[in-house]
C-alpha cells in the first residue's frame, strides 16, 4: 500500500524468480516429463562408452540383421539386433545420443551468438545499419530452411561439420530478430535511458542493461531451435549430407536402413525412434519454458 | 488496402534481389573452377576453356555478370541443365505441378484437421480431447517426417499392400500430361481405376508431408481460439443471448482465423523443405526430388535455378496470404 | 413491483491458489422505471454480480444464491436455452470499452440486426428500417451509412452508441451498464449518461449503473447500492446516500471525490478508514 517495499538485495531477487519460475514451469506436467527425459539423454550421451555394450563401429560379420531379441531368431547380446553390416543397433543409439546432443548444443551455440550480435547491432543502431542486417536476415528467412542448408553443404563439401555451420546460419536470423525487437521495444524504456544519462558506455548499455531484459523469448527460441537443429542434422544425414558413415548419427543410420525397410524393420524403427523421443522431449521443455516464462500466459 | 500492397511490394524487391545474389553467389562460392563447373566438362584444353568462359560471360567483371544474370533471369532465362541439356525453366515447370498438386492436397489436409483440432480443444480447455490433441500435435511437430514416411511405408505398404512405394499413378494407365495433377488427369482420361491408382499414390505422401503443418496449425488455432474467446467482444455476443454455437462459429472463430491464416501461409516454406525429403522417400517426381538429384549430380544450373524459383515461390505464395490477411482482417482493409 | 430480486448471491471462482470469493451474500433489488446505482471501487465485485445474474460468468466460476427471480422468472433454475431468450432481449447490458465490446470482424449493422433476427425473427427489410430507426435514437448521424461501418472506424462515444442501440434493441426491461462512460472523454460521458437517463424515462425501463464514480450516482441514480470487497455495505436513496450516509465506507467514498479535494493531493478511501478492518474476516 505504501512504499514500505524496500528494493531486495540483488542475490535473493534472482533466487525469488527462478524459485517462482520453477513454481510456474513444475506446474506443467508434460515439461517435467521432457526435462526429466533430457536429462536422461545427457546422462546416456555422457557415459556412452560405459553403457554401451558393444562399439558402435564393430562389424559382426556372423550376425548380419539379427533380429531384436524378443523376435525370433534374436540374440539377447544385440538387444536391439544388428544393421546390414553387422553392427549392434543399441550401441549405435547410445553414441548417435552424443553426436545429436553435440550438434543441438553447437547449432544453438553459434546462431544464438550470431543471432545476438546482428540483433543488438541492428536495434542499437538503427538507420542503414538496421536496414541491411534486417534485408540479409529476410533473404535467409526467404528460402525453405532444409533447401538452404543443403546448397551450402553442397558448397563446403558434405560432413558434420558444415552440416551445424549450416544449420546454424539458416537458424540464426529468428534470433537476430528476436534481439532486434526486443532492443527497439526496451531502448527508450526510463532504465535504459538513466543509463545513459549516467554515462554507461555502447557496448555495456548493450550488453548489461539490455541484453538481461530480452533473455525470456532468446531462452524460448534457444530451445525451439534445438530441437530443430537435432532434427535438420538428421534430415541432412539422411540425405547424405550430414555426418558420413560410419558415424553413428541417428539420420545417418537411417539412410544406410533404407533399403532394409521391407526386410528389417528394426533397422528403420530404432533410429527413429530416438530421434523423435528427443525432439519431443526438448519441445516439451520449451512449451513449459515458454508458459514460465511468458508473463501475458501466468495466471493471477 | 492499396497502401498496404505497395508497402508490401517495397518490402519484397530488396528481398527478391537478396535472393538472386545468393543464387548468384552460390556458383561462384563453390569450390572449383565455375566455368567447369557450370559448363560440366573437366579436363579440357585451354582455347575451350577460354571459349566456354566467354561463351557464359565469366570473363567479364563480376557486376556485370550479374546483370546479365538478371537480365536473363527477366527473359525467362534460368540457363540449361548439364544432365538433359533443357533450359532449366523447363525441367523446372514439367516437374512443378507434381509438387503443388503434392503440396496442395497437404496443405489442405493439415488445414481441414488442424483448424477444427485446435478450436475444440480451446473450447474444451484442459479436458482430455484438449490433452490429447495437443500431444498429438506436439509429437506430429517433433516428427522426423523422412522416418515417419518410412514407418507408413513399412505398414501400409509393407504389411498391408494397401499402397504402392513410390511413383503417381500405375505404369498400366498412360494418358496425355494436360494440367499435369496427376489427380485431375486421371479423372478427365476416363480410364477405369486411373484416379483411383493416383489417389492410392498420393496418400502416404500427402500425409507425410501434413503432419508438421497440421500439428502447427492445430496448435496456433488453439492458442488464438483461447485468445479471442478471452475477448470483450465474445463477452458482448453471450450477453446478446447468442447461442454457444454461434458465438464461437460466427463471433469468436471468424477473429481467431486471422492469425491461423498467417501460419498457413508460413506452412508453404515449410512444405517446400518437406518435400525434399518426402519426394526422396516415395521417389515422387518433383521438384525435391529433382534438386536433391541435381545436387549429387553437380548439375549446378539446375541447382541455382531451382534455389531460385523455390524461393522465388515462397515469397509469392507469402505475398499472397498477406493479400489475404488484408481482405479478412477489416482493420487492414480499410487503412 | 420488483423487476429483478437477487437474495443472497455469491460467487466464487477458483484459481490455482484457492478459492477466490468475489461476491458474498448480497441482497439487491430493482423496480420497473428506477434506476439503481451500484458503486465501489474495482474489485468489489460490482461488476461480477451483475454479469452471475446475466449467466456470464466463465466456466471456472460458482454462483450461489437463495433467490433469483428476473420478472416473475426463476433464473436459477432456468434452462441456459431459456436463458439465451431472456438476455440481450428483456435485460441487456452494455460494458465499459466500447470498442473491444464490438466484433471487429464484423460492421456495427451486422451486430445490431443479429440481436433483431435472432430474438424478434425480423425480415431482412425489417430489420434494416429497425437498424436505422434505433440508431437515430442513440443519436448516431446518418444512421444509413453509419450501419456498414466496422468498430475500428468510429469513436469510443460512437460505438458505446452502437452498444446502447443493440441493448435496447428488443425494448429490454431492465439494462444493465457496467461503467459505460469510464473509458470515454469527459465531454463525451456527459453526452452518453444524457442519452441513456432519457432512454429510461421514455421506455420506463429498469436501468443498472454500475459506477465507481459519484459525481454519475448524483446525476442518474434513484436509490444506491454501495459495495466493497464482494460485500453490501449500505442500501438507500440516494439523498439519504448523499446527505446521511450511515456506514463508514459510505463517507469515506464521498470524502474521496476529487471534487472536495483539499490539500495538494488526491485522497483516497484508506485516508479516512481502516479498509482492512472493514472487510472483516476475508
Amino acid at each position: 500500500m505504501t512504499d514500505v517495499t524496500k528494493s531486495a538485495p540483488q542475490g535473493s531477487e534472482t533466487k525469488r524468480l527462478l524459485r517462482e519460475f520453477w513454481f510456474y514451469f513444475s506446474e506443467n506436467r508434460g515439461a517435467v516429463i521432457g526435462l526429466c527425459v533430457f536429462l536422461a539423454l545427457v546422462l546416456i550421451a555422457a557415459f556412452a562408452p560405459l553403457l554401451a555394450p558393444h562399439s558402435p563401429t564393430l562389424q559382426n560379420r556372423d550376425a548380419l540383421l539379427v533380429p531384436p531379441f524378443w523376435e525370433q531368431g534374436g540374440n539377447p547380446s544385440f538387444l536391439l539386433g544388428t544393421d546390414a553390416v553387422g553392427r549392434d543397433i543399441l550401441s549405435r543409439l547410445i553414441f548417435g545420443a552424443r553426436q545429436s546432443l553435440f550438434i543441438g548444443c553447437v547449432v544453438v551455440s553459434i546462431a544464438l551468438t550470431g543471432g545476438i550480435i546482428l540483433g543488438l547491432v541492428a536495434g542499437f543502431f538503427g538507420g542503414w545499419v538496421d536496414a541491411v542486417i534486417m534485408r540479409v536476415m529476410d533473404v535467409i528467412l526467404a528460402f525453405p530452411s532444409l533447401l538452404l542448408a543443403l546448397v551450402m553443404v553442397a558448397i563446403l563439401g558434405p560432413g558434420l561439420t558444415n552440416a551445424m555451420i549450416a544449420i546454424a546460419i539458416v537458424l540464426q536470423p529468428h534470433f537476430a530478430r528476436l534481439t532486434r525487437a526486443a532492443v527497439m521495444a526496451e531502448k527508450n524504456r526510463e532504465y535504459v535511458m538513466a543509463a545513459r544519462v549516467a554515462g554507461a558506455g555502447r557496448l555495456r548499455l548493450m550488453f548489461r542493461t539490455i541484453l538481461p531484459n530480452c533473455l525470456a523469448p532468446l531462452i524460448v527460441q534457444g530451445t525451439l531451435s534445438f530441437s530443430n537443429a537435432v532434427l535438420d542434422a538428421a534430415a541432412l544425414g539422411f540425405l547424405g549430407m550430414g555426418a558420413q558413415p560410419p558415424t553413428p548419427e541417428w539420420g545417418t543410420m537411417l539412410a544406410e536402413a533404407r533399403e532394409f525397410i521391407l526386410r528389417a524393420w528394426w533397422v528403420v524403427t530404432f533410429p527413429g525412434l530416438a530421434i523423435l523421443i528427443t525432439v519431443l522431449a526438448i519441445n516439451l521443455v520449451g512449451d513449459g519454458l515458454r508458459d514460465a516464462l511468458d508473463p501475458k500466459l501466468k495466471r493471477s | 488496402m492499396i497502401r498496404f500492397l505497395l508497402g508490401k511490394l517495397a518490402y519484397l524487391i530488396p528481398t527478391f534481389l537478396g535472393i538472386t545474389i545468393v543464387a548468384f553467389g552460390f556458383v561462384r562460392l563453390l569450390p572449383g573452377d565455375p566455368v567447369l563447373l557450370m559448363a560440366g566438362e573437366r579436363g579440357i584444353t585451354p582455347e575451350r576453356h577460354a571459349e566456354l568462359s566467354a561463351q557464359l560471360g565469366f570473363d567479364r567483371p563480376i557486376w556485370v555478370q550479374y546483370l546479365d544474370f538478371l537480365g536473363n533471369l527477366f527473359q525467362g532465362d534460368f540457363g540449361l541443365s548439364l544432365t538433359t541439356k533443357k533450359p532449366v525453366l523447363t525441367e523446372f515447370l514439367t516437374l512443378f505441378p507434381a509438387t503443388v498438386e503434392l503440396g496442395l492436397v497437404a496443405v489442405t489436409l493439415a488445414t481441414l484437421i488442424g483448424i477444427p483440432l485446435g478450436v475444440f480443444a480451446a473450447i474444451k480447455r484442459g479436458s482430455w480431447f484438449d490433452q490429447i490433441s495437443m500431444g498429438t500435435a506436439l509429437v506430429g511437430y517433433s516428427m522426423p517426417i523422412f522416418w515417419w514416411g518410412l514407418l507408413l511405408i513399412i505398414f501400409f505398404s509393407g504389411i498391408l499392400k494397401w499402397t504402392p512405394v513410390s511413383g503417381r499413378i500405375d505404369l498400366l494407365y498412360f494418358f496425355p500430361n494436360g494440367t499435369g495433377f496427376m489427380l485431375w488427369d486421371s479423372l478427365v482420361s476416363g480410364q477405369k481405376g486411373a484416379f483411383l491408382s493416383a489417389v492410392r499414390h498420393l496418400i502416404l505422401p500427402a500425409i507425410v508431408l501434413a503432419t508438421i503443418p497440421m500439428a502447427v496449425i492445430a496448435r496456433q488455432s488453439r492458442s488464438a481460439m483461447l485468445e479471442v474467446l478471452g475477448e470483450d467482444y465474445v463477452r458482448t455476443a453471450r450477453a446478446k443471448g447468442m447461442s454457444p454455437f454461434r458465438v464461437i462459429s460466427v463471433h469468436a472463430l471468424r477473429n481467431a482465423l486471422i492469425p491461423v491464416v498467417t501460419t498457413i501461409g508460413l506452412q508453404v516454406g515449410v512444405v517446400m523443405a518437406g518435400a525434399i525429403l518426402t519426394e526422396t522417400i516415395f521417389s515422387w517426381p518433383g521438384i525435391g526430388k529433382w534438386m536433391i538429384d541435381s545436387i549429387s549430380r553437380r548439375d549446378y544450373p539446375s541447382v541455382q535455378g531451382g534455389l531460385l524459383l523455390m524461393a522465388g515461390v515462397v515469397m509469392l505464395v507469402n505475398l499472397i496470404v498477406d493479400l489475404l490477411y488484408g481482405v479478412i482482417n477489416p482493420r487492414i482493409r480499410h487503412s | 413491483m420488483a423487476l429483478l430480486e437477487i437474495r443472497n448471491l455469491s460467487v466464487s471462482f477458483a484459481t490455482s491458489t484457492g478459492r477466490f470469493h468475489a461476491v458474498r451474500g448480497i441482497d439487491m433489488t430493482v423496480n420497473s422505471r428506477e434506476v439503481l446505482a451500484v458503486v465501489g471501487e474495482s474489485g468489489s465485485g460490482k461488476s461480477v454480480a451483475m454479469l452471475a445474474t446475466m449467466g456470464l460468468l466463465p466456466a471456472t466460476a460458482t454462483v450461489e444464491a437463495d433467490m433469483l427471480r428476473f420478472d416473475g422468472r426463476d433464473m436459477l433454475t432456468m434452462s441456459d436455452a431459456d436463458r439465451r431468450k431472456l438476455i440481450g432481449r428483456d435485460i441487456s447490458m452494455i460494458f465499459q470499452e466500447p470498442i473491444a465490446s464490438l466484433n471487429p470482424c464484423f460492421t456495427v449493422g451486422f451486430q445490431l440486426e443479429e440481436v433483431l433476427r435472432v430474438h424478434l425473427g425480423l425480415g431482412s427489410r425489417e430489420r434494416r428500417a429497425r437498424a436505422i430507426e434505433l440508431f437515430d435514437a442513440v443519436g448516431i448521424p446518418d444512421p444509413e451509412a453509419r450501419l456498414s461501418s466496422y468498430p475500428h472506424q468510429m469513436s469510443g462515444g460512437q460505438c458505446q452508441r452502437v452498444m446502447i442501440a443493440i441493448a435496447i434493441a428488443c425494448q429490454p426491461k431492465l439494462l444493465i451498464a457496467d461503467e459505460p462512460t469510464t473509458a470515454l472523454d469527459v465531454t463525451i460521458q456527459k453526452q452518453i449518461l444524457d442519452l441513456l437517463m432519457k432512454l429510461q424515462e421514455d421506455t420506463g425501463m429498469g436501468l443498472i449503473m454500475i459506477t465507481h464514480d459519484m459525481g454519475v450516482v448524483a446525476e442518474t441514480a434513484d436509490r444506491v447500492v454501495v459495495m466493497y470487497k464482494g460485500r453490501k455495505m449500505e442500501e438507500a436513496g440516494v439523498l439519504e446516500i448523499f446527505e446521511a450516509p450511515k456506514h463508514p465506507y459510505t463517507r469515506a467514498l464521498l470524502s474521496a471525490l476529487p471534487e472536495l479535494a483539499t490539500g495538494d493531493r488526491l485522497p483516497t478511501v484508506s485516508d479516512f478508514i481502516d479498509t482492512e478492518a472493514l472487510a472483516g474476516g476475508a
